[in-house]
């Protein structure tokens, strides 16, 4: 390990505990601590959710997978970026106007049942956890590479830095941290990019020619069908990316962190020409990756391919640049998961202990604590099991993710805002079909059965053909609550949807609430 | 001004706020109305558009063909999703704007007269 690589990581640390420090001052309130008061601009939040939706597995995932499978992996970019289509006209302004901390507010502007609120708390907090592994494993296992260090102690570093940021900065730290990053992220991306494109005498057409003569695979690199042979498998995957991220819980509360409606509009905008970009490089890191720096020594480095990106800095940029990307590559992990932390937090302090225990009749201050004591219990729990996934794939873990929050949270946000007739039974019936669906069909998925020993968790055939199950459990969910309302007694109350309605379409706020 | 039952709201004289009836209004209709022309074509249009890739790319292979040099449809087709998105973007921030001005009117000539104007 260079001391060019140690030094610009401390700096990078260093930068991110002073924002903490800073934000800790400012953070008085439970309203501070969960969405920094409201009080980000439109602008801000949308770096910060370019940031919190830029991780490393988009970061180091997405640039290997290209650099490894060439047109394969550009689906993954497609997907993610069509999803913020999704968010902007269907769900970001609604959800703004009705909620105030966490997606199961906005559910409760229809419904008081504490079982729609549990069950979204459950949702939550099951997505969070199953994001965080996937990034704290990544993070791991980058760590180890770079300092040569063994994996626990990666996961242990990442870990209780991630702790420090939520437990003492909230929503305000983590909000800077992820902005700092998403521009330095950017800033990198470009450099890249550009020392790419300058060898290839700044030829696009060039590049192409270039890159389908560099791998094993010749032309087929250019060609899809390279990675996913299967169609459904293709297509199902391609529905989880783009409709999970309307129900992603970190990426749902960051549209509480602004003012109103128009401002939340105005970051998810922002948001998508940042990302929108971002992808765009994805494919010269990709290619330059294959032209440069060689499969051989990508694959060596991680079967994967999670090292391309650093490894493509060094091998264009030398030394600096190869420290600069692994730091900023070590930043976006952190501020990730703490994004993470606060999800989750939130679910279990403000939905379960303050709403559902003290039903909302905590002080500010039983709040606060509740959410710090709240976070740490998250940060430590999926530190324990982010240690046993180490041979996880983290992909995987991602798309997973994604699945749940677009077969268990999708449909129960449609239907809140745009049904009339749904109730509480259709609410539980949705939120539960879709993510124990989800959580059923994978363990029975090629990704946890393989034929063949250590492709994966166990050995053995797989009774679900499908390696990302939301062409299944995505209609499942949406499937559940209907029927779960068609069926129940209950009366949809139809004075509180005109209420549900009126706001969420004009973004009327009463004062004091 | 929060009750229990969470839809007897109070407005600034003091009467409650009939939500059904605002529902209800001529305006609230109108914009929901036009929302709703805007929303439904434009998601399904951006949707199909999407589906179309992995669809084409998986049960054709017409894209392999060459457009520009080694450059291939599919590549194309790639980068006119993300072009499809920021257009998609503009023209719904620039649709969204009217949608506030209406918004806007709706709570001031109806929501503050506690619905009763209609």
């Amino acid at each position: 390990m260079s001391p060019t690589v140690i030094v610009l990581f401390l700096i990078i640390v260093a930068l991110t505990l002073v924002i903490t420090y800073w934000a800790s001052k400012q953070t008085q309130t439970t309203g501070d601590f969960y969405t920094a008061g409201g009080e980000l601009t439109g602008f801000q939040n949308g770096i910060a959710i370019s940031g919190d939706y830029l991780s490393a597995a988009s970061f180091l995932g997405i640039a290997g997978s290209i650099a490894l499978y060439g047109f394969d992996g550009f689906f993954y970019s497609i997907g993610f970026l069509i999803a913020y289509l999704v968010v902007l006209f269907l769900v970001a302004e609604p959800l703004r106007n009705l909620g105030k901390y966490t997606l199961a507010d906005m559910i409760n502007a229809r419904f008081d049942a504490k079982k729609v609120r549990g069950s979204a708390a459950l949702s939550t907090v099951t997505i969070s956890l199953f994001y965080m592994i996937a990034q704290l494993v990544g993070a791991g296992a980058l760590i180890q590479l770079l300092f040569d260090i063994p994996y626990w102690i990666a996961v242990l570093i990442v870990g209780v830095m991630m702790t420090i940021y939520v437990l003492f900065g909230g929503m305000i730290a983590t909000s800077w941290v992820q902005i700092v990053k998403a521009v330095l992220l950017m800033a990198g991306m470009l450099i890249i990019s550009f020392l790419v494109l300058l060898k290839f005498n700044f030829n696009i057409g060039e590049m192409f020619s270039e890159v389908k003569t560099a791998t094993s695979h010749g032309a087929a690199y250019l060609k899809p069908g390279l990675k996913y042979t299967q169609p459904l498998d293709t297509i199902s995957l391609m529905l989880a990316l783009v409709l999970g991220t309307a129900g992603l819980p970190h990426i749902l509360m960051r549209f509480f962190t602004v003012k109103d409606a128009k401002t939340a509009r105005s970051s998810v905008i922002t948001a998508t020409w940042t990302i929108g970009i971002f992808y765009v490089l994805t494919l010269f890191l990709g290619f330059g990756a294959a032209a440069f720096v060689g499969e051989t020594k990508i694959m060596e480095a991680n079967p994967g391919g999670n090292m391309a990106a650093p490894l493509l800095a060094e091998a264009i940029g030398g030394e600096i640049l190869f420290a600069f990307i692994s730091a900023v590559a070590f930043a976006t992990i952190l501020a990730v998961v703490a994004g993470l932390v606060l999800s989750g937090a939130s679910a279990f302090a403000h939905d379960l202990y303050g709403q559902i225990i003290k039903k909302g009749k905590a002080t500010d201050r039983q709040q606060m604590l509740a959410a710090r004591y709240a976070a740490l219990a998250v940060s430590v729990l999926s530190i324990v099991l982010a240690l046993f996934a180490q041979y996880l794939n983290v992909a995987f873990l991602v798309s997973l993710a994604f699945c749940i929050a677009a077969s268990a949270n999708l449909p129960v946000i449609l239907y809140t805002v745009y049904w009339k007739r749904f109730n509480t039974s259709g609410a539980v019936s949705a939120m539960l079909v879709g993510l124990f669906s989800a959580l059923v069909l994978v363990s029975m998925s090629p990704s946890v059965f393989s034929p063949t020993e250590g492709a994966a968790l166990f050995v053995g055939e797989p009774i679900f053909p499908l390696s990302n199950p939301a062409l299944v459990s995505v209609p499942l969910g949406f499937l559940a609550g209907y029927v779960g309302t068609i069926l129940s007694s209950s009366k949809a109350d139809a004075k509180r949807y005109a209420k549900v309605k009126v706001k969420a379409n004009t973004g009327f706020k009463e004062t004091g609430n | 001004m929060n009750d229990e039952s969470g839809y007897n709201s109070i407005d600034e004289s003091g009467q409650a706020i009939d939500f059904e009836k605002v529902e209800q209004s001529k305006p609230f209709q109108k914009l929901m109305h036009e929302r709703k022309k805007f929303i439904v074509p434009y998601t399904i249009f951006f949707l199909v558009f999407y589906f179309l890739l992995p669809i084409l790319t998986s049960y054709t292979n017409f894209l392999n063909t060459p457009a520009f040099g080694d450059i291939s449809w599919v590549w194309v087709f790639a980068f006119a999703q993300f072009i499809m998105t920021w257009v998609l973007c503009t023209i719904y921030v620039k649709k969204a704007s009217s949608f506030d001005d209406q918004a806007n009117d709706i709570i001031e000539t109806q929501i503050k007269n506690g619905g009763k104007a209609s």
